[in-house]
């Protein structure tokens, strides 16, 4: 009998290695750009429209059709199906415009020739007259002129007007806050091989393979199982694949169908900024009453998003947007509501958060405005604040919050990082540093974790069970270097008792398991891992049902120990196991389903529980800023955050790690900057800004919270953590917000927006200082 | 005239007869040798995906340096060795940094890890030992990574010194790689041109072959780094017909000291002026750390930066400021001016067809003369500046004897600021006559708003970094800064 080995490697809860990790680091992972291309494959690229809002007059392309390298140039009229790829169907979202176009960077026509060089460059021959229309940039204009994208959402509870009025305090005010580019580092692409008949295979970087499928057999005008469509890896999303990459996966099948050769594009990154939504950025107005002790009795907000031109998922991304206003405070009477306007820009969709960050940022601001009113700390008013027993559990959407975690994280890191000691200390040093002032926050999270489309909430998974004990190893979930592969094949791994090594990762296909849901929400290994584990289990009940036949045991002697399987008194290896089931006829492949259970959502009412359970972190931020430029640097970054109990405790610390990053970037030095005609002139990272290496926080504490599995059912009781840490970098927001209310010794809340560049740093101290002096004025 | 281009793809030779001038590295890579570990993710030189390293033998020893390959053109890799991603990996093991970036989780999507990898391999050759975290913010300024935050990838910066990175295959066959590389040099102008035969490029290998065959083809396109000229192709599309290339030419790489001068060749990179830049102006030396990235500085060079003539470039108000000399040649004329003079209006410099930037004389420093530069930008590293101020004040007894303040970012070219020169020159070194020529600095400036800041900004921070150098210069003791090089010398 061979030697049982005392664990597998690689199982749920080991801190395993990505599963790409030795074919990143080599050059040998291969994106959709690195395959090998197939004979005469031609390359596509987009033409594009250069003005915000226009009739075109004409369309002269005989210069594209001319140009070196050009085999073929497609306009709307080349589309046999449908010239629409809006996501939730609001038909609102052409492929290539048709008469008329509606932002900059709108594509109008694509251009196939025999190198991507010579597809680009004839791409810019086209002549387009264009009769200008009023266009609407700014927020403001979006704001007078009113037109929304889609269908406003409001929350309430109670009556916030009535409260406010019998409130013994009161103030509003409003805050803007910054869209931010996704950054993925492998930008928008797609390669499409026309197959027999109606036949395509579309190979997409994409978050949402099931979509790309619907989207290209749509505008092909053929039934989905003609399409297939395949996604190994991603070299980044963060949301900004999940509808982002339909545009170019069926430009890709058109050329493809209607050349009949294999056709690829992909954009240059400064066309993937003009072309590809963003996150949304916001203005937010706000109204609080409260007692004098800082307890919230009623909030009114609104927040208006600046959507783009089609509405894409800005419905569902400013629904989140109010679902997250309350992040953990209770707030007794309360009426939220969105303003997903029009503009001529590109159609903002999601980013990590999908709107619960803008949402929280604005119920964070109302926290700060009550501190200041009342000089607390705002850590104060953010403890009496928060949910709890006693009537104050229940959320402006009527879920009642029962996993509540916030008070116990927020108070270990409070002790954890030595916030109360580090404020004073942060106060003495202000005192005496002229230039240099420090500031420290502490922020907590709650963020919902489910689709708030019930709908998606399903997934399912594929596994097969080769004789020689290998095993394959297919979901609906996409990778885009979050590891949900790794985590998945750590549940198969686990389910089965074998090595990791064992389970071959295979590329997400609509062949092999359809109708996915989005990659996204947070919600990949909740429910692909709980898919995968159906599918073993079907296998495994039927393995165990051969083994009792078999050898003559009862079922509960059969067991999957690590290499092996006990049937009684014997061990038998896992491959000699496998293939005595198979050569008994047993079935060795299942899929699996899994659906989220005790969700429902009526967003006409506004009530329901749209969320399976809620994932919770906190962060203290501190940091540093020079008074007479307004740089700044974070110095210290301490986090405790929840993940249940953790698949992989090494992908949820770079989970965390990397969206408090994120976040920071969103908050600091990612600035989207559109000129009066409508042009994003931050396209590119010349001049868009994400953290650098030396923009990490110089001291980088992140802590799992222990002993915390999740109180529902869910993978071996783990949370979701793709979203919930970019909010964490509130903190961060925060700290600058402090460090700066120190030039008005903390008399008067800073109301910093964000992104807080240098500049607005700058310009908010010295707003601060003139408001502060004329306060000293006028009670001289 | 020599018709090739001679270089070593990892150790297998390549000669290449036909060449694109404009053709860059990393289209070669993929589209050519079909080596796709190599990324491409902003095509203009910003996000480090494309990092490559190049070996070339320099003062008897190969010196590796990391640089961007989509901006970079194929013709420079002439006597080089061209070392990707896919070499690394030599007998089935990765290479220590590889195998630290697994180890410490250092790629999560995986898009730029090609890129960490190189630099870091390129840091093993430059540090000896695990570099410390303002060295490695450094060497990694010009990678970007969206996934991890870089915590794990500084981890493994460290540790990949855990299993003795520098005893690589690399360093194995250095003495033969410096013998194959060094069988690859003549002093031969190469000229190539693309397969129609009519866009060529060129690289002489001497001045005076450089500035005849540019008096030849005043309308050729000088390239040295190709850090600006790389976008111009990448991204505007454009496809100058004639290259020069000007990295082959001995002279202008030459940095010397003289007794009262420091004489920086047209071709002298920033990494390479950068420590001497320090030495003699600490402030200068920290301005260059923070321009682009190692990848940036390893192939941009200062005289490209003057001769580009940007209002942004950081160069130019260093120079101003310290009061330098630019001398240019045309064929076998020669001519100086003040560098301030150079600059003539946007887009417009002094500079005529066929005449190239040879040297810059910066003069060191006197005795007395504070210098202080600060660069301001929404990101400490690998920004462009919203404003750059540099300012060289001599104080004597308490008074300005002389003041030279130079800006980028204000205006339509590098400039000095006159009206607040002259509020400072002669008056007190005190609270008022700051605020006096801070206030005068609203007559000299009228900047404009952009993506990089507002005009309101741009006037205030340039104010600000004016009392900065005051309290600097008066209260040694008051923090003033939140980066920089530690212990660096506020004389």
């Amino acid at each position: 009998m061979p030697e049982r080995a005392e664990a597998i490697k690689g199982g749920v809860q080991a801190a395993w290695r990505h599963d790409s990790g030795h074919k990143h680091v080599s050059g040998a992972a291969a994106y959709i750009d690195d395959l090998p291309e197939a004979q005469g494959l031609l390359h596509v690229y987009l033409g594009l429209s250069t003005v915000a809002h226009a009739r075109i007059k004409k369309l002269d392309l005989d210069a594209v059709r001319a140009a070196e390298g050009v085999e073929d140039v497609l306009t709307a009229a080349d589309i046999p199906g449908a010239n629409d790829i809006s996501p939730t169907h609001r038909h609102d979202e052409p492929v290539l415009a048709v008469g008329i176009v509606e932002f900059v960077g709108q594509p109008i026509f694509a251009v196939a020739a025999t190198t991507r060089d010579a597809a680009r460059r004839a791409a810019l021959l086209a002549r387009v007259d264009y009769d200008p229309l009023p266009a609407v940039i700014g927020m403001a204009e979006a704001r007078q002129d009113g037109t929304l994208v889609t269908d406003p959402m409001t929350l309430a509870r109670g009556d916030a007007e009535v409260a406010l009025k019998a409130a013994p305090r009161r103030l509003k005010g409003r805050m803007q806050v910054g869209g931010q580019e996704h950054f993925y580092l492998e930008s928008q692409i797609a390669m499409a091989i026309p197959g027999e008949d109606d036949e395509v295979r579309v190979l997409s970087s994409t978050q949402h393979p099931t979509e790309i499928q619907t989207m290209v057999a749509g505008a092909l005008d053929v039934p989905a199982n003609a399409v297939t469509t395949e996604v190994r890896r991603m070299g980044g999303a963060f949301g900004g694949k999940e509808t982002q990459g339909n545009l170019f996966a069926v430009i890709a099948a058109l050329v493809a169908k209607k050349t009949g050769r294999a056709a690829k594009i992909r954009p240059d990154r400064d066309d993937d900024f003009a072309v590809t939504g963003k996150r949304h950025d916001f203005e937010i107005d706000y109204e609080v009453g409260f007692d004098d002790d800082g307890r919230i009795l009623a909030v009114d907000m609104t927040y208006a998003a600046r959507c783009g031109w089609s509405s894409d998922l800005s419905g569902p991304v400013t629904d989140r947007t109010l679902f997250h206003a309350d992040n953990c405070y209770y707030f007794p009477d309360v009426r939220l509501t969105s303003e997903p306007l029009k503009t001529n820009t590109c159609s903002h969709t999601a980013f990590r958060g999908f709107g619960g960050p803008q949402g929280m940022i604005g119920g964070e601001r109302v926290i700060e405005e009550v501190a200041f009113a009342l000089g607390k700390d705002p850590l104060a008013v953010r403890r009496l604040n928060l949910y709890g027993p006693g009537g104050r559990d229940m959320t402006p959407y009527h879920q009642r919050v029962e996993d509540n975690i916030a008070p116990e994280i927020i108070e270990k890191l409070e002790a954890d990082s030595g916030y109360q000691a580090r404020r004073a200390e942060i106060r003495a040093f202000n005192e005496t540093s002229r230039v240099i002032k420090r500031g420290l926050a502490l922020t907590p999270v709650k963020f919902g974790i489910s689709f708030t489309l019930t709908a998606y909430n399903q997934a399912g998974a594929l596994v097969h069970i080769y004789r020689d004990g290998s095993i394959h190893l297919n979901h609906g979930g996409t990778e885009m270097g979050q590891g949900l592969y790794t985590k998945v094949a750590q549940v198969v791994a686990e389910a089965f008792q074998v090595d990791i090594d064992r389970v071959r990762i295979t590329a997400t296909s609509t062949g092999k398991v359809p109708n996915t849901s989005a990659t996204a929400a947070s919600s990949g290994s909740d429910i692909n891992g709980m898919a995968a584990l159906a599918a073993c289990d079907s296998i495994k009940t039927r393995l165990v049902d051969f083994a009792a036949e078999n050898w003559e045991v009862p079922k509960e002697q059969v067991e999957f120990l690590p290499g092996c399987v006990r049937v009684g008194n014997q061990e038998i290896a896992f491959a000699d196991f496998v293939n005595a089931a198979y050569l008994a006829r047993v079935s060795l492949s299942s899929t699996g389903f899994y659906k989220t259970p005790k969700i429902h959502w009526d967003r006409a009412a506004g009530r329901g529980r749209p969320f399976y359970y809620f994932s919770y972190g906190a962060a203290a931020s501190e940091v540093a800023v020079d008074t007479l430029t307004g740089e700044y640097r974070v110095e210290r970054v301490d986090i405790l955050h929840d993940v249940g109990q953790s698949l992989n405790p090494a992908l949820d610390l770079g989970q965390i790690e990397g969206g408090f990053v994120q976040g920071m970037g969103w908050l600091t030095t990612e600035e989207l900057w559109w000129d009066d005609a409508g042009r994003l002139r931050t396209h590119a990272p010349s001049t868009y800004k994400i953290p650098a290496c030396s923009d990490r926080p110089r001291v980088f504490n992140v802590a799992l919270l222990e002993d915390s599995p999740n109180r529902e059912e869910t993978i071996y009781r783990s949370k979701a953590v793709g979203e919930p840490p970019l909010m964490l970098a509130i903190s961060v927001l925060h700290a600058l917000s402090d460090a700066v209310a120190s030039v008005a010794d903390h008399r008067l809340c800073p109301r910093l927006d964000a992104p807080a560049t240098p500049e607005r740093v700058l310009m908010t101290i010295e707003r601060l200082r003139a408001e502060a002096a004329a306060l000293e004025g006028g009670a001289a | 005239m020599r018709g090739e281009i001679r270089f070593l793809l990892d150790g297998a030779p390549r000669n290449l007869t036909q060449v694109d001038p404009t053709m860059t590295v990393l289209d070669y890579l993929r589209l050519e040798e079909h080596l796709v570990g190599t990324k491409e993710g902003c095509n203009e030189g910003d996000c480090g995906a494309c990092t490559v390293v190049l070996a070339r033998p320099r003062d008897g020893a190969l010196h590796y340096e990391a640089v961007n390959a989509c901006i970079q053109f194929v013709g420079t890799l002439d006597g080089c060795q061209l070392i990707t991603v896919e070499h690394l990996a030599k007998d089935g093991a990765l290479h220590p940094v590889q195998q630290a970036m697994v180890d410490c989780h250092g790629s999560q999507c995986g898009f730029c890890t090609p890129g960490f990898v190189m630099s870091l391999f390129a840091m093993t050759r430059d540090h000896a030992e695990a570099p410390d975290d303002q060295s490695i913010d450094d060497v990694l300024a010009g990678n970007l990574c969206r996934c991890t935050g870089y915590a794990p990838i500084v981890k493994a910066a460290r540790q990949a010194y855990q299993k003795n990175p520098r005893g690589d295959v690399f360093a194995r066959d250095e003495a033969a790689t410096f013998a194959k590389l060094g069988a690859l040099q003549d002093d031969a102008t190469i000229a190539v041109s693309d397969a129609a035969g009519a866009r060529r490029f060129f690289a002489p290998a001497g001045l005076d072959d450089l500035a005849a065959l540019y008096l030849q083809h005043p309308d050729a396109t000088l390239v040295a780094g190709s850090t600006d000229v790389g976008l111009w192709v990448t991204k505007d599309m454009q496809r100058p017909e004639t290259v020069i290339y000007l990295g082959r030419v001995a002279e202008l790489a030459q940095i010397a000291e003289t007794k009262d001068s420091i004489e920086i060749g047209a071709g002298v990179s920033y990494s390479a002026a950068m420590a001497v830049l320090g030495e003699h102006y600490p402030d200068m030396g920290e301005v260059v750390r923070r321009i682009g990235s190692v990848q940036i500085r390893n192939a941009g060079t200062i005289g490209g930066n003057v001769a580009n003539g940007s209002p942004i470039g950081d160069s130019p108000p260093l120079l101003i400021a310290a009061g330098a000399i630019l001398h240019l040649r045309k064929g076998g004329e020669r001519r100086s001016l003040p560098i301030e003079d150079f600059f003539i209006d946007y887009g417009r410099q002094d500079r005529a067809p066929g005449e190239l930037v040879e040297r810059i004389s910066l003069p060191l420093p006197e005795a007395g003369t504070r210098f202080r530069a600060y660069k301001i930008s929404k990101r400490f590293d690998q920004d462009i500046s919203a404003v750059l101020g540099a300012f060289s004040l001599k104080i004597e007894a308490g008074q300005v004897s002389s003041a030279r303040l130079a800006f980028g970012g204000l205006a339509a070219t590098p400039k000095r600021a006159a009206a607040a020169e002259a509020a400072l020159a002669g008056a007190a070194w005190n609270e008022a006559t700051v605020a006096r020529a801070m206030a005068a600095l609203a007559e000299d400036f009228s900047p404009i708003s952009d993506w990089r800041a507002s005009a309101d900004y741009r006037l205030k921070v340039s104010q600000n970094l004016l009392r900065r150098c005051f309290i600097e210069t008066t209260e040694p003791d008051c923090e003033t800064r939140l980066v920089g090089q530690p212990g660096l010398a506020h004389a």
